[in-house]
Parts: C-alpha cells; structure tokens; sequence
C-alpha cells in the first residue's frame, strides 16, 4: 500500500480484497515499508477476524432495527391481498374502486442506504409473501416502454430462479413487444402452472394463494417522471383483476411528493398507507452503543477519529453504510500502521501472543510513549528491568494489558450511568447523546470541564421522582455486566434506592424530632433564649437547613462524582492504549472527506508539496522557473481578474520562464521563443481542460476566469 | 332494447343518436366519431353496451396501454382476427409495424365471411394519447373507412375537445358527438341505482342524496361519488342496525352521517387517508383525527451542511443577485430599497418565483451563512447533487453542462423557514422580500 503516486490527498484504498484478482496474497499488501514488521501477517488475520465480528453484529443490529418496518409492511400486504382474493362477491366490493394497494415507505434522505433495506426487504418479502418481486429505479425507466421491458424481464428472472424448467418454456412474450396485455397473460399462465406447487414448497401460513401478488418497489419515487408513474398506474389499475399488483413507494423526503407527482385522478386509483423507518440518527446511536460503547470488541476510536466519523455522517450524509466503511477504514489503517496491532485482540489471545513477541516489537513497546510515561514512576530498580529484559517486560505488559481491558469494562459502564444522570437534565450540559459524552470524556478529564461542573449543579436540584428513576436505570445498566469489579458500586446503588424509598416514613420521625428540640427550650431567660436562637439561626444558615432528602442527594451526586473521578479517566493517561485506539485523524479525513478543489490548488499553487523536488522549495509568492508550466501559468492567472489577456500572460510566462537564463544571455533565440510559446499555449490549454478558465466572446483575446480568490 | 334501457341511464339522447349513426348492420356508417365528454360522463360504458348489446362485430382498444404505435396496430389486428375466428382456433399473431401494414392487413383480416357485410367498430380509448404518437396516425384513422375500402367505423373517445386535436395540416372530419356532465338529478338517479339487496331503494336513494348534498360541491366524478358512497354506507346503516333508528328515521340517521361525511371529505377523498384505512377507523369506530394524512408529514431529516445548503440555495433563488452585497458584506453601507433596485424588482419576488443562480453564488453565501469554516469537500459537491435527486434543488439547462451549473430552489417559503429554525437561522431577516 505504499504511496508512491502524486494523489496523496485523496486516494481511496478500498479494502475490498477479495474482488482483487492477483496472485500476491491479500496480507502481503500489509506489509509496511517504513515499519519493517513481521507481523504482518498476523495482524492481517486479526484484522480480518474481528472486522468479521463488527460486521455480522452490524448486520444483526440492522435486522432488528428493521424488524418492525418489514413485518407492518408484511402485514399491510398480506391483508390487502387476502382482501382482494376473499370477497369479490360481495356488493361492496363490486360497486368500489379496485385501488392498488400502495405502501410509502418513507426511508430518508440517506439514499445510499436505501439499497441495503430494499435489498433485505425483497429478501423477506420474498420469504413471507410472494415470489414475485420487482424493484425499479428512475434511471431504468425513462418512458413507460423501458418500465414495462424491465419489469417483465426482472419479474420472469425471478420466476425462473427458484422453479423448475418447465416454467421457462411458457411462452414468453416477443422481445421487442412488451405491453401490460402480454405481461397479464404471461402471469395468468406461470400462477397456474406453479401456484400449487409453490405452495407446497413454499412455507407456512399466508401464502397459500392461488395467486400470488407482484409486488414492484420503486427506489426513490423522487426522481421518477411524472408521465411514466401516472401512465403506469393507470395503465396497471385496468388490469387489476387478472395482475394483482402492490406497489412499493420509496421516498427519501416525505410523502408530500405523492401529491405533488400524481394528480388527484391518478392517486385516487391507489390506496395508499405510510411506513416510516426509523430515524438515522437513532440508527446511528444504536450502532454507536454496539460497536463503540462496549468493551465487547478490543477496537477503540480516538475523540478525533470518532469525531471525524460522525461529524461526516451528521454534516454531510446521513448515511450509515459510509459510517460503517470509514468505521472499518480506521480498523484497517490501525492494524497497518501500528505493529502493536496485534495485542488488538481479545485478552487471552493478547496474553497468548505477548510471550511470542519479537525482540523488534519489545522495543516497540518500550518506545511507546504511554509506556515511557508509565516507566518513569516506577521504582529505578524496576526501571531497570522493564528496558532491558524482555522477559519482565513481556510480563509487565501482560498484566498492563489485563488492567487496559479491565478499565474499559468500568468505563463503559460508569459512562452509560453518567449519561443517565446528564442526559435528564435542562438544557443537556454535557450532551444529549451518549456520543457526545464519550467524545468529552475521551479527550481529558471530563471533571475539569465547566459543563461538568454545572451539571453537576443541577443534579443537586433534582426532585425525588427524578433521582429514583435516574438511579433504577443506573442500577439496572450495573446490573446487566457481567463484570465483578463494580460489584460494590451496584450495591451502593441499590442501597441508595432504599433509602430512597424509606425517606417517606422518615421524613415524619424527622418533624417529630425537630419539634421535641424546640421544647427543649422553653425554660431559660431571654438572654440565654436570644443566645440560643441565633445560635440556632447560624446553624440553620450553615447547613442550609438540610432535610434528609437533600443530604441523601448530595450523598448521592458525590458518590457520582467519585465514580466518574476515579472510572473516566480519559485513555491517553492509561499505559499501553496506543494498542487498542486509533488516533489517526487526518488520514481518515483525507480519505473520507477529500477537498479535490483545494489538493488542485496545492498541487498547482505548490508543486513541491507533492512532487518532493528540492529545486521546487521556493517561498510564499514567488514562481520558480522550473515548475511545470501548468504551475506558473496557473500562478500567473491568479494575479488576473475577471477577463485575462492573453498577450500580457503569455509575455510574463516568457518572462518567469527565462529569468534564469537572462543573467547569462540577454538575447534570446528566435526558436526559443517559439518553444516558449508553444509551452505556454499548451500550459494555457490544460488548463482549460482543468475548468480553470474558458474562452469568451466578450473581448478579442482574453479568456474568461472560472475561479475566485487568490489575488 | 329494453335492456339497454335498463343499463344506460340518463344517457338516452346520445344512445339514439349512435343508434341512428350505427344503422343497419349492413349499412355503411360514418367514417369517425369523436366521442367527448368530461371523466366519468360514461363514454366508455355507453358505447361499450351499445356495442356489445347490439352485437356489433368491435373492437375495444385503450390507447394508455399501447404506448407505442406497433402495440396498438397490433393489439387490434390481434383483437380483430380473434372476433373472426371460432373459438377453438388460436389465430397467429401478426405483426405489424406501419400503418400502411396495418391498412394492407386490415383488409386481409375484414374480408371473412364474418365481417364482410356488417359495419366493423373500431373504438380508441382515451384518444388523447394518439397525438404523442406518429403524425399520420390519427387522420389515417379518421379515414380509415376510405383507405381501407372496407365498412369499418372508427370511434373515438377522449375527454378533450376536437379542436385539441385537428392536425395543422387538415384531415377529415369526424361526426363529433357530445357528452354532457350529469346533472345532480342524474348523479342521484344513477347512484341510486345499485343499492345494496339487503336494503331497500328508498333507504339507499336518501342516503345518496345525503352524500351528493355534501359531495356535490367539490366532486362530480361518478366513479368517485361511487367509491365514496360505498366507503360510507356502513356507517349511515349504524343506528338502523343497533336498532336506534328506523329506515324512515331520516333525520337521526342526517345527524349521524353528515360530520362523517365532512371529514372524508378532507381525507379519505384527497387520498390523505387510504380507503382501508379510513373502512378500519370505521370499523373501530375511533376518531379519524387521530391518524395523520399524508400531508401532514412534511418534515424532512436533512444533513447539518445541507440544511444550509438549501437556506443558501432559497436565498439565491428569491434574492435579487445584487443585494447580496447587502446581506452578506459585513460593511455594506446603507442601500435604501426604493431607489437602489430596477422597477421591475420592486414586485415580490416570491410572486415572481424561483430564479436561476450559478453554483459560485450558492458557495459564496454557504460561506457566508455558515459560521464555521466550510471546506469545499466533495462532500459538500455531491451534497448539491443529492439535493437535486430529493428534487429540493433542479438544475436547470442540461444535466451534462459541467462549466457553471445553475439551479434553482424548489422549496416552499414554509419548509425553508421550518429548516432554518432547527439552525437557529433567522431567514426572514436575509430575504430581500421581506425587509
């Protein structure tokens, strides 16, 4: 994967491996030249192994998130078709319109993950309800003619699929003659020929129809004609009878568009009944809580990373499927880049691996600066020994490992339970999404932050109600770990809500006892009663008059604190965790979020960022005259205005290309000045070519700027 | 004839007048017949049971289905062949690809036994569609009769007026016939007509009128009046079936039906609700208010930059590109509005419409907007484009213009503002419009 080439700035690499037809073997593009390590291999498999892992549990997460969308649709199906089976006797059904059932499946405008859903929902539509199913984009159907040949051709695929070959002999109808007429026909003959087989073969309850329904999904309803959607239904609504027909809308902004693309005698055909997917940005924190929030999986993220990654998701996509890719680009990259990469792995295996460690990766280790910092507060002895036997160094790490994996169990757990706490509170000072919580405890220490602080604050003003909610959800996430470690804390909480639920009955005892104290009182002289009572007064100011409730609460925001002081220390302060957490920003920016304007910019403004030619270096402002003649035409026409003349331009290129020479040899040849031209032209026309300028009739010899800024 | 009668309603001047048209069977009818009518003015069912009653050897074609002009020569050679043989025998289809073909095969097709002495109908549906398609196909079906030399009538049925469809070069004139919209009396008499069996005509015919008083005002289409009285007639059965009220109990069942009918008239007749949906509230008696219609979801989730993207896009298309300066220039000056614009930009902007603005305008006042610094990431580029896919932005002139694009903003002044205050963006304050 070495960068020799001149796109430094936004090269792709995909990890797509397996499509690579080549005879190297996959790990061997592991291999990192500047790293010279021999794990390469190893930590290829690692890499492979737990990105396999992610990935199913994305895939499983995303089953579940789209559960209950695909069985109200299954359902919306299924019963609008029985429907249409059942009673076609009945008086009703007769006088009414027949309306096609339609579903609006509104999904948002993050079309790119509009494929992976409408992918499983043929899947499971194709499970549960009908065999024939079509899905149609925009850009297939320009007029009714290509919508009708692409139908038929997908909805005769998808029968020959799973049947036998007898069904292919059916007659199909003539290539060049598709029409609704033939397509009916073709179904009526197919149904009849596979119709009891299939519901033998096929499975249980709803789908033994004689016929069943063709159901055609239209991906992004938004940019299909008007003309082609209109005809099509209309045309289909006459054949309801004999092509019982449901239709899928898949809209990206919301259903207003139906009404805006189909005129009311054409919408009035159809019976229409909205879906709504869940929202992205939930999806996101879904996945956010399952892949990133746990210690399930040895991958961390650093703030900036992870802040790279949703910022591009919530600035510019919306798209999950590109955050899971810049999710895996930043596993990739870590298991590339760093050679301890291979303790990335669960603990066992860690443990397993770090007694095979190299000589070379010891000395990894003792390099790290996390580990450098750890080494200096031991003990000199031990100082020592940790850099120059391997063997107590292996076992140091071991155990630093061990405390690594440890301090992520707590982390997350105390993590979620201050999200419960601040995520309640007025104004969300920390956050209202547990991400943003993660990203400020990950950066430094959250306690010293002014939104902690202030958090703080409010907490000490939550009601009762609040607080017994806030600390059931608390104990509740305590309690799901598995982990042994917080123990102690989880019963504290419970003990907490105890005492929480006993302040009822005390808060009686407590007014009892304040009006005995004040009897206490009564027999004395004024002197002694005045003393007393202010006595009293600056008691009361002191402690604020603390009912139980209120200490209780202040003993509970503190046992909070505590929690966060001694569990959320961000992880730059623990040894070892270059290891687990990826930090390399900038080069998932460059890969994710590329700017081609400004690397153009660069590359033409400052060839020597990437052409790395000494000769190049050259101070702000000034050309040098042996940069590419694209180079010095292009900084020559920043200096322009909005018209350029050509003449001008031409004689200063003339002018920066021979200053070297002039020195020497003030005349210059009449053949050099040929070339020179010819130079220029060609450096002018490429960059034409670019989209930098263009000619214009508006004045004779001068072409038209297409940038702005620079002079 | 009394059954045709009984199946035609209200339509009894325009069956004779076809009927005198038609003729004997061996007679030579008209040459064309231009049918119109508005929709639901029972053209099409008229003279279908006209034919299919009088037996007349036809054939029925819709023009929407043969949206070329090889389907629809062939859909009625096809239709034809098929009238001409008996039963048993699947005739081979022909093709055909011009209409020269089609006039060459015609004759083959009508010179059996058949067809040879009686009048042939050829009826186009939804006629319309014929003027997309090629120039010589709608006076060679108006003179078809001649070019043919065979007794073939052809039938024309469309909702727009001849006079839409008379080709600049001239052609033969068809017998035009009119079909007038039904009256209320008329929509009364044929809605009534299908009652239900198990209740009487009387019951259902107050019913109706009912319906139509409430109906009537917005919508005449029969088919739909149809729809909607059966959507609701179980709901006016209601009282009668809890045994509260009598048939005759016109009033109490009035009280009961009409709210009801008010409201489908917002929703399940605007397609807000789908007509299951509106049978279920029904059914569970719930109120109707409860479920959302379509319209009622315009909110759209939209990326952080694309929400400014379109602020900035709606800013350029309702600005007068000269004010920019004004808005978005720190030190502007003070330019007074009466003196500083054209006449012709004094009018509202919003009246006039969206403008067309370049791509560079669109990135000088993302930048301006934005407080952050917004590098110009392809991110940011293909952002543009998506929204052109969600058709929030258009562009205008050809897709595959790459020098200096131009687009124009689509959306409404309320969506943009519901965009900008999830920014905290106060548009108004940026609009020329508005100052």
């Amino acid at each position: 994967m070495a960068t020799s080439s001149v796109s430094k700035g936004c090269f792709v690499f995909k990890p797509d491996f397996k499509k690579r037809k080549i005879s190297v073997p996959i790990e061997d593009y592991f291999k990192n030249e500047k790293l010279e390590s021999e794990d390469s291999k190893l930590r290829f498999e690692t890499y492979h192994l737990l990105w396999q892992r992610m990935k199913s549990e994305t895939e499983q997460l995303q089953e579940e998130l789209n559960k209950n969308l695909f069985d109200s649709l299954i359902d919306f199906l299924q019963k609008s078709h029985s429907d249409f089976q059942k009673n076609s006797g009945n008086w009703g059904c007769q006088m009414k319109l027949r309306e096609i059932p339609t579903a609006a499946l509104i999904l948002g405008v993050n079309v790119t993950d509009h494929d992976l859903i409408f992918r499983s929902l043929t899947e499971t539509l194709q499970n549960n309800v009908t065999p024939y199913i079509v899905s149609l984009q925009a850009k297939d159907c320009p007029d009714v003619k290509h919508f009708l040949q692409k139908l038929t051709s997908q909805l005769m695929d998808c029968c020959v699929d799973g049947k036998s070959k007898e069904v292919k002999s059916v007659k199909t109808p003539k290539k060049t003659n598709y029409s609704m007429d033939s397509l009916s026909s073709w179904y009526m003959t197919v149904a009849q020929a596979t119709g009891p087989k299939m519901t033998i073969k096929k499975r249980t309850t709803s789908s033994q129809w004689q016929f069943p329904p063709v159901v055609i999904i239209l991906k992004n309803m938004e940019s299909f004609s008007t003309k082609v959607l209109q005809d099509f239904i209309i045309i289909s609504s006459q054949h309801r009878h004999e092509f019982p027909l449901i239709l899928i809308f898949g809209i990206a902004t919301s259903p207003v568009i139906i009404h805006r693309l189909l005129p009311h005698a054409v919408s009035s055909l159809l019976c229409i009944e909205l879906f709504q997917s869940l929202s992205c940005k939930e999806h996101l924190a879904v996945i956010l809580d399952q892949l990133l929030l746990t210690a399930q999986f040895p991958f961390k993220i650093s703030k900036k990373a992870l802040q790279v990654l949703t910022n591009i998701f919530l600035y510019h996509d919306f798209s999950i499927q590109n955050f899971i890719k810049g999710l895996k680009l930043s596993l990739l990259e870590h298991f590339y880049l760093q050679p301890l990469s291979v303790l990335c792995c669960d603990l066992p295996e860690a443990k397993k691996r770090i007694k095979f460690l190299s000589v070379n990766q010891c000395e990894n280790i003792r390099r790290l600066p996390s580990f450098r910092r750890y080494v200096e507060k031991q003990a000199s002895g031990k100082q020592v020994a940790l850099l120059t036997y391997d063997t107590v160094l292996k076992e140091e790490t071991q155990l630093l490992l061990e405390d690594l994996h440890v301090y992520h169990m707590n982390y997350f757990l105390v993590l979620r339970c201050l999200h419960n706490f601040t995520s309640c509170l007025p104004k969300y000072p920390l956050g209202r999404q547990i991400r943003e919580l993660y990203c400020t405890c990950l950066e430094n220490n959250v306690w010293d932050s002014e939104e902690y602080a202030s958090a703080l604050q409010l907490l000490r003003m939550l009601a009762k109600d609040e607080l017994m909610s806030i600390l059931q959800k608390c104990f509740e996430v305590l309690h799901s770990s598995t982990t042994k470690q917080l123990g102690s804390t989880t019963q504290k909480v419970k003990d907490f809500l105890t005492q929480f639920q006993n302040l009822d009955a005390d808060s009686k005892e407590e007014e009892d006892a304040c009006g005995s104290q004040s009897k206490g009182l009564q027999k004395t002289d004024l002197y002694h009663l005045q003393k007393s009572l202010l006595e009293m007064k600056e008691l009361r100011r002191t402690t604020k008059k603390q009912t139980k409730f209120e200490m209780l609460r202040e003993n509970v925001v503190n046992f909070m604190d505590n929690l966060v002081r001694s569990y959320l220390l961000p992880p730059e302060s623990q040894p070892l965790h270059e290891v687990v957490y990826f930090s390399a920003a900038h080069t998932l920016r460059e890969h994710l979020n590329a700017a081609p304007r400004i690397a153009l910019h660069t590359a033409l403004n400052n060839p020597y960022y990437y052409l790395k030619n000494e000769a190049l270096k050259s101070e702000e402002g000034c050309i040098p005259n042996i940069a590419p003649d694209i180079c010095i035409a292009y900084k020559l026409h920043l200096e322009c205005s909005r018209l350029i003349n050509l003449v001008d331009w031409s004689e200063a290129f003339a002018t920066v290309v021979t200053a070297a020479e002039k020195d020497a040899n003030s005349t210059i040849s009449e053949e050099m000045n040929e070339i020179i031209h010819a130079r220029f032209i060609r450096a002018v026309s490429e960059l034409e070519l670019l989209g930098f300028i263009k000619p214009t009739k508006q004045k004779t010899d001068h072409v038209a700027r297409l940038t702005w800024g620079g002079c | 004839m009394s059954h045709l009668e009984g199946a035609v309603l209200c339509r009894e001047a325009q069956v004779s007048a076809l009927q005198a048209l038609f003729g004997e069977r061996h007679h030579f009818s008209f040459p064309s017949i231009f049918i119109y009518g508005h929709t639901a003015s029972g053209k099409t069912y008229v003279t279908q049971t006209l034919l299919k009653t009088l037996e007349l050897p036809h054939v029925f074609v819709n023009c929407v289905e043969c949206f070329t002009l090889r389907l629809l020569l062939e859909q009625i050679l096809n239709k034809l062949s098929r009238l001409n043989s008996s039963e048993a025998e699947c005739p081979t289809e022909v093709t055909c690809e011009t209409f020269n073909d089609f006039v060459r095969l015609f004759k083959q097709v009508t010179n059996t036994e058949n067809l040879k002495d009686q009048t042939v109908y050829i009826v186009l549906d939804k006629a319309e569609y014929l003027r997309d398609m090629e120039a010589n196909l709608l006076p060679g079906f108006l003179r078809l009769q001649e070019l043919t030399d065979r007794n073939v009538t052809v039938i024309f049925l469309s909702e727009i007026i001849w006079e839409k469809f008379r080709p600049n070069t001239g052609c033969f004139e068809p017998f035009v016939l009119y079909f007038p919209d039904y009256s209320i009396g008329n929509l009364q008499k044929i809605l009534s007509h299908d009652h239900p069996p198990e209740y009487s005509a009387d019951f259902y015919a107050a019913y109706i009128n009912i319906l139509l008083g409430v109906f009537y005002t917005v919508c005449r289409d029969l088919k739909e009046l149809r729809h909607l009285a059966v959507l609701n007639f179980p709901k006016y059965c209601e009282p009668v079936v809890k045994g509260e009220a009598g048939e005759r109990d016109t009033r109490k069942l009035w009280r009961n039906i009409e709210p009801h009918l008010k409201k489908a008239m917002q929703t399940v007749y605007l397609r807000e609700i789908s007509s299951s949906q509106w049978e279920k509230l029904q059914k569970d008696d719930t109120d109707p208010g409860q479920l959302k219609g379509l319209s009622a979801y315009t909110h759209v989730e939209l990326p952080y930059y694309s929400k400014f993207i379109l602020i900035a896009a709606y800013l350029a298309s309702y600005n007068p590109a000269r004010t920019d300066r004004r808005f978005f220039l720190k030190h502007h000056g003070k330019i007074k509005k009466t003196n500083f614009l054209k006449k012709h930009e004094k009018t509202s902007n919003h009246l006039l419409g969206p403008k067309p603005f370049p791509l560079d305008r669109l990135l000088a006042i993302l930048y301006s907007i934005v407080d952050s610094r917004v590098a110009p990431t392809a991110n940011i580029f293909s952002q543009i484009t998506s929204l052109v896919t969600l058709q929030l932005l258009t562009i205008v002139g050809h897709d595959d213009q790459l020098d200096g694009p131009k687009y124009k903003c689509t959306v409404s002044l309320d969506f943009i503002r519901a965009i900008a205050r999830t920014v905290n963006f106060d548009i108004i304050k940026y609009l020329y419009d508005f100052l």
